[in-house]
């Protein structure tokens, strides 16, 4: 978190100089909020209005039929929300399985990318042939385009012209072609395609972390006896503690949203099984055309995800403190 | 500090594996685009039959590729340039100044990361559609829409780059700077930006990487004309036949630029996260 502490800058009395004109000052306390106008007016337009809109949108009745003129559209009060959270009626059902799903993969993907990270990040601190050129590699699925990097994972996940498929049957793993994009292997290939894209973001950041930390306390732990696995625990974690609380809320955060990867490899309706939440608002809003429905959904995930980061910072910080 | 036999080996196992893992889709992509036809239609092969650049060529006729990446371009590069000046000057108040509402601001900031897209999609598309029926100002399928749109979606973390790039430049700079008479504009420009050069640039490629990737307000916010990449790729895949070779070409084309960026200032990235992360 930015938390700096500035000494406020001291109005430094200037030496009137022969001739020199002083142009008027603008005053100290107010030149900060003038210095952030533009960038709280803009989070104003995009972010926070359409989100002030989109918890009033959530409380009409709103489908294609009001959308033309959708401020006169039937004031529905909680009724958008009771749909949302009854897991017995249709829409919540659908709903829970959806959050289920995304529970899981969220969980699998931070941690498989937190791990792979560490592990490529703890692996090349020492110099040896080819590290930058490893280093360069593992960052490149990061800043490949999402679409570019996910549609070639639809090629290869192709069930007669695809990599795996071919891989699977000429080493005799699978004697028929499976299905990847549908059915229930559909969450795994969707998981493989999210640590891929998502790990490399955590070794950008393991490896800024890693730099911060001594190599004289690495060569002490040696001294101490301290094996790989004593190293990892007892110098390296705790050093990263900082970097690894920001990074895993971030994460979790990003993947729990994420829209791109299953958008792009399932195009607009994800198989059951690969169901994301935000790719089921987004049905449920612009296929079905119930878009005070959709921005109840939205709602709903939006104070479960503060919930969370509330609780993790809670967690993380008290950890922290007696640590 | 010796490494063991033990870690040397464990070291190269997990190294060839992350290795593999992550190079496949990137040679799926090279060899497939140099392709004929012929072979991405069948089973898989590891080697283009008879290489040539047949896609590169054919790709342009396919869709409209050729319109498709100058609104990228355009977009990108003036959501990115009009994205990083708003945030040299909210970096520049944040790191240099106490003010009431700081801590907010900043933990603003970051927050921005939490909301689900989806949650501001409908509205923003409504008030779009509203501010161009209301002024004219036509938001809602243009470019200046997009441009607005993703210019905001990368400020929140420029800005924290930037707080972390500003903070690590002296302030006996600004000091010394001061003594000789020159206001915090002056400051900014002539002592604080000049040293922040590389982080700057840095920052700048990461707000062009974020609106070049954007996929879910792309498919939403445009038209036939406005329409971007994320969304015009996506038309290689008729109901008959997908042109992977093609598909794969396009790929290959539209992420060399921003790779080629991104490689080459890594460095400051991880200065630049360093900076933000350690505090």
């Amino acid at each position: 978190m930015v938390t700096t502490t500035t000494a406020p800058v001291r109005a430094e009395p200037s030496t009137p100089g022969a001739g020199r004109k002083k142009k008027p000052r603008l005053p100290r306390s107010k030149l900060p909020y003038l210095l952030l106008l533009p960038a709280i007016a803009l989070e104003l337009l995009v972010h926070v209005i359409p989100m002030v809109v989109g918890v009033w949108m959530s409380l009409l009745e709103l489908t294609q039929f009001q959308i033309r003129n959708w401020s006169a559209a039937p004031f529905a009060g909680l009724d958008n929300y009771r749909a949302t959270l009854d897991i017995n009626g249709p829409v919540g059902e659908e709903l829970l399985h959806s959050f289920w799903v995304t529970v899981l993969y969220t969980t699998f993907s931070v941690g498989l990318s937190w791990l792979f990270g560490l592990f490529a990040g703890v692996f090349l601190q020492r110099p040896f042939p080819g590290r930058s050129l490893l280093r360069t590699l593992f960052l490149t699925p990061y800043a490949l385009p999402v679409y570019a990097a996910v549609i070639t994972w639809t090629f290869i996940y192709q069930r007669d012209t695809g990599l795996l498929n071919e891989l699977l049957t000429t080493t005799g793993l699978a004697d028929d072609r499976p299905f990847w994009l549908i059915g229930g292997n559909s969450f795994w290939a969707l998981l493989v395609v999210s640590v891929w894209r998502s790990w490399p973001f955590a070794f950008l950041c393991i490896m800024a972390g890693l730099q911060n930390v001594p190599t004289e306390m690495y060569e002490a732990a040696a001294i101490d006896g301290a094996g790989f696995w004593r190293r990892l625990k007892d110098v390296t974690l705790p050093m990263l503690r900082p970097v690894n609380q920001v990074l895993i809320l971030v994460l979790f955060l990003w993947t729990f949203n994420d829209f791109n990867t299953p958008f792009v490899l399932f195009g607009g309706s994800a198989p059951e099984q690969a169901d994301l939440i935000s790719i089921h608002i987004y049905r449920s809003s612009f296929i079905t055309w119930n878009f005070g429905q959709g921005s109840a959904m939205s709602v709903a995930l939006l104070l479960f995800l503060l919930l969370v980061t509330a609780a993790y910072l809670l967690v993380t910080n008290r950890r922290r403190e007696h640590a | 500090m010796r490494e063991t036999t033990a870690e040397r080996w464990s070291r190269r196992v997990v190294l060839t594996l992350l290795t593999l893992f992550t190079i496949t889709p990137l040679y799926v992509m090279v060899s497939s685009a140099l392709k004929p036809l012929r072979d991405v239609q069948g089973p898989f092969t590891w080697i283009p039959s008879r290489p040539s650049f047949q896609a590169f060529i054919d790709m342009w006729s396919t869709v409209p590729l050729g319109r498709y990446l100058l609104n990228s371009l355009l977009v990108s590069s003036v959501a990115a340039l009009i994205s990083v000046a708003i945030a040299i000057f909210a970096a520049f108040a944040v790191s240099r100044y106490r003010f009431r509402g700081r801590q907010i601001f900043s933990v603003t900031v970051l927050s921005t990361q939490m909301f689900p897209g989806i949650l501001f999609l409908l509205p923003l598309f409504l008030i779009y559609v509203n501010l161009g029926n209301a002024t004219g100002i036509e938001l809602y399928a243009s470019r200046t829409g997009l441009i607005i749109t993703y210019l905001t979606f990368s400020l929140p973390f420029s800005i924290w780059m930037l707080v972390g790039y500003f903070d690590s430049i002296p302030r006996g700079l600004d000091e010394a700077a001061q003594v000789d008479g020159a206001g915090p504009m002056r400051t900014l420009f002539q002592v604080i930006l000049p040293t922040a050069v590389p982080g700057v640039v840095a920052v700048t490629v990461y707000a062009f990487m974020t609106a070049w990737g954007e996929v879910l307000f792309a498919s939403v916010m445009t038209d036939e004309n406005s329409r971007t990449l994320a969304v015009g790729l996506q038309g290689y895949a008729t109901q008959y036949n997908v042109y992977w070779n093609q598909v794969m070409a396009a790929s290959l084309v539209v992420s060399i630029p921003v790779v080629a960026g991104f490689l080459m200032l890594q460095r400051y990235f991880v200065a630049g996260l360093t900076a933000g992360a350690v505090k």
